[in-house]
């Protein structure tokens, strides 16, 4: 199993949704987030004060999957949440120990 | 405010007509057209009955729209000022700028009723002596007298004579509505200075500050513009002939602003000024709660002319005006400076103008109000921005920038634009500048007195307050936010 976290723009969080649920992934976890990397920030001015923005809002969706799925999965994100404009995100993938299925108890592959 | 002495005159008017009235119809054989047999006495009281009815009309269309008044004064400070100010703080300190509002509302209001009103209000100007005006011997123009202690002479009394209540009377009003109306003023004119101390000052310092501004300096300076005193226009005792202020340009906006700037001097700046994130964390608030400041505003101006009438229209407008003047100035001035007009500069903008047209509403006419709204969005777009940038002082919530500054050139532009046509005060005499009147160095004098007495007041004040309490709250207290600091709860919790 692997887990799957990606981090990207806001608006693109449905498109993303919509093609992995697509694809059969049942279930995900969106967090709301505030970060940088190539894309740095922006200044806002409130009456006449400017204010650096270093940390930019952006949306972080995880979702576990199989290791048959994860490239497959991989490329869904990719092509759903891609603009081509700097700022578009970047995809963490990690190796997951354990899933387990509170009310069932199922575990590994069966509980996701 | 001035407008009591008019209508005293317009009321002794209609006293007079109706008793003409009575004289003309009165002939010797007691009979009126018609052929109705009555003898004198009986027309006698008919006109009488007449002339009541008259005045109990005019009363009940006086008194409904300056109750509304009232109500719409208070609805400034919260949920207006509370709303506007609550925006622009970071939200671990929403909850200790909402709370100062709020709380004024209540102590504010206990001050008044106990002493406030009479400091201010206590004892006339002149007097009637065999009919005729004079000047009131007795009468001090630095501070109101102890005649209205505890509300004597302003709540209903038993009349034993007439065995009935007696309601005392302030001009066209019962003297109850025009003490609310004032107190209301009370309320808000030290609420206004919470936007300079701002997310670090102490609440019991604050507390005990704003009793003793208000008392020191709120009061006497009433007295003096409204009450008769060493400020009003005309006054037996008016230095450079005093000011023209319509709804307190001087009372209300340049008192709080030179206070609210010296407080910022005093308590200094926040910490991390310039260098911590110290954006607005809720301006939909902001603009919600400067809305509601530009509907409450139809009643601290349009109300201050007292009654329900012709002028009570005009300054209706003239408020309306500046403030749309000063919105769209202010965002246009950010347009092409910055490149973005920004919603807290439309609402920073609205706010200036009405401001501005505070002390002038009642006596300049309705293109000069949008002169005036205009000069105001654009002069405090740069005392907010560039002159606070250059002078690295932190008034948190610009209450200098908009009050202070924006009161001033009100109380300047009030001398060059007032207009007969508006209010003929002076009985025929040109008053602002563009009509060739000579009101305008008295509208300096009188905000350089205020911008004087103000300023030194507030610094002696928070420089006793300083050693005895302190003013700031720990930094540790801070960092965490007066909500939970100075409160024990947080404006927002969503679990």
């Amino acid at each position: 199993m692997k887990k799957v976290e990606a981090v990207i723009r806001h608006f693109k969080l449905e498109d993303v949704k919509n093609a992995l649920s697509e694809q059969g992934i049942s279930g995900m976890t969106i967090t709301e987030v505030r970060g940088f990397g190539r894309q740095k920030g922006h200044t806002e001015m409130y009456r006449g004060t400017e204010y650096a923005v270093d940390f930019v809002p952006k949306v972080k969706l995880e979702v576990v999957v199989s290791d048959d799925n994860i490239k497959s999965v991989i490329d869904t994100v990719m092509r759903s949440a891609q603009t081509g404009q700097i700022g578009d995100g970047k995809i963490f993938v990690t190796d997951l120990a354990e899933t387990i299925r509170i009310r069932t108890g199922e575990t590994g592959e069966e509980a996701l | 405010m001035m407008a009591v002495r008019r209508l005293f005159k317009r009321l002794g008017l209609l006293i007079g007509v109706c008793t003409l009235f009575a004289m003309l119809s009165n002939p010797a054989t007691g009979q009126v057209e018609g052929g109705r047999g009555l003898d004198a006495s009986g027309l006698q009281k008919q006109v009488e009955s007449v002339v009541e009815t008259a005045e109990s009309a005019a009363l009940a269309g006086h008194n409904a729209w300056m109750l509304m008044c009232c109500a719409l004064v208070l609805f400034m400070t919260a949920p207006g000022l509370a709303l506007f100010y609550g925006g622009l703080v970071r939200k671990k300190n929403v909850l200790g700028v909402m709370m100062q509002c709020f709380f004024l509302m209540g102590l504010m209001t206990v001050l008044w009723a106990l002493y406030g009103y009479t400091l201010a209000f206590g004892g006339p100007a002149t007097i009637e002596v065999d009919g005729q005006e004079v000047a009131n011997p007795d009468f001090n123009p630095y501070v109101g007298n102890f005649d209205h202690l505890f509300m004597r002479g302003v709540a209903r009394v038993w009349d034993e004579a007439a065995g009935a209540p007696h309601t005392p009377m302030a001009g066209a009003i019962p003297a109850i509505t025009f003490m609310l109306f004032q107190g209301m003023f009370f309320i808000i004119t030290p609420a206004l200075i919470c936007g300079a101390y701002a997310e670090r000052m102490k609440f019991s310092t604050m507390v005990v500050f704003t009793i003793l501004w208000g008392t020191l300096i709120y009061c006497p300076l009433a007295h003096w513009v409204w009450g008769g005193g060493i400020l009003a226009y005309g006054g037996a005792h008016s230095i450079a002939g005093g000011a023209l202020d319509f709804a307190g340009g001087t009372v209300v906006h340049i008192s709080s602003g030179i206070s609210a700037l010296v407080c910022a001097l005093v308590l200094g700046r926040r910490l991390g000024w310039g260098h911590e994130d110290m954006r607005p964390h809720n301006l939909t608030y902001t603009v919600m709660g400067a809305a509601m400041l530009w509907v409450g505003w139809f009643g601290f101006n349009a109300g201050s002319e007292l009654a329900s009438n012709d002028l009570t229209s005009s300054a209706f407008a003239t408020t309306h005006f500046a403030a749309a003047a000063g919105a769209v100035a202010w965002a246009m001035m950010e347009w092409i400076t910055r490149g973005k007009p920004s919603v807290l500069g439309t609402a920073s903008g609205a706010i200036a103008g009405l401001v501005c047209i505070t002390p002038g509403a009642g006596f300049v006419n309705l293109m000069s109000a949008l002169i005036m709204g205009a000069a105001a969005g654009v002069l405090c777009y740069f005392a907010c921005g560039t002159f606070k940038a250059a002078f690295k002082y932190d008034d948190s919530l610009d209450a200098f920038g908009i009050h202070g500054v924006g009161g001033t050139l009100g109380a300047v532009l009030t001398g060059v634009f007032a207009t007969r046509a508006a209010w003929d005060i002076a009985e025929g005499k040109p008053l602002g500048l563009l009509e060739g009147g000579d009101v305008l160095w008295g509208q300096i004098v009188a905000a350089a007195i205020t911008i004087g007495y103000c300023a030194v007041a507030t610094f002696i004040l928070l420089k006793i307050l300083d050693v005895v309490m302190g003013l700031r709250v720990s930094q540790e207290g801070e960092l965490r936010g007066l909500d939970m600091n100075e409160h024990g709860e947080e404006g927002y919790i969503f679990v």
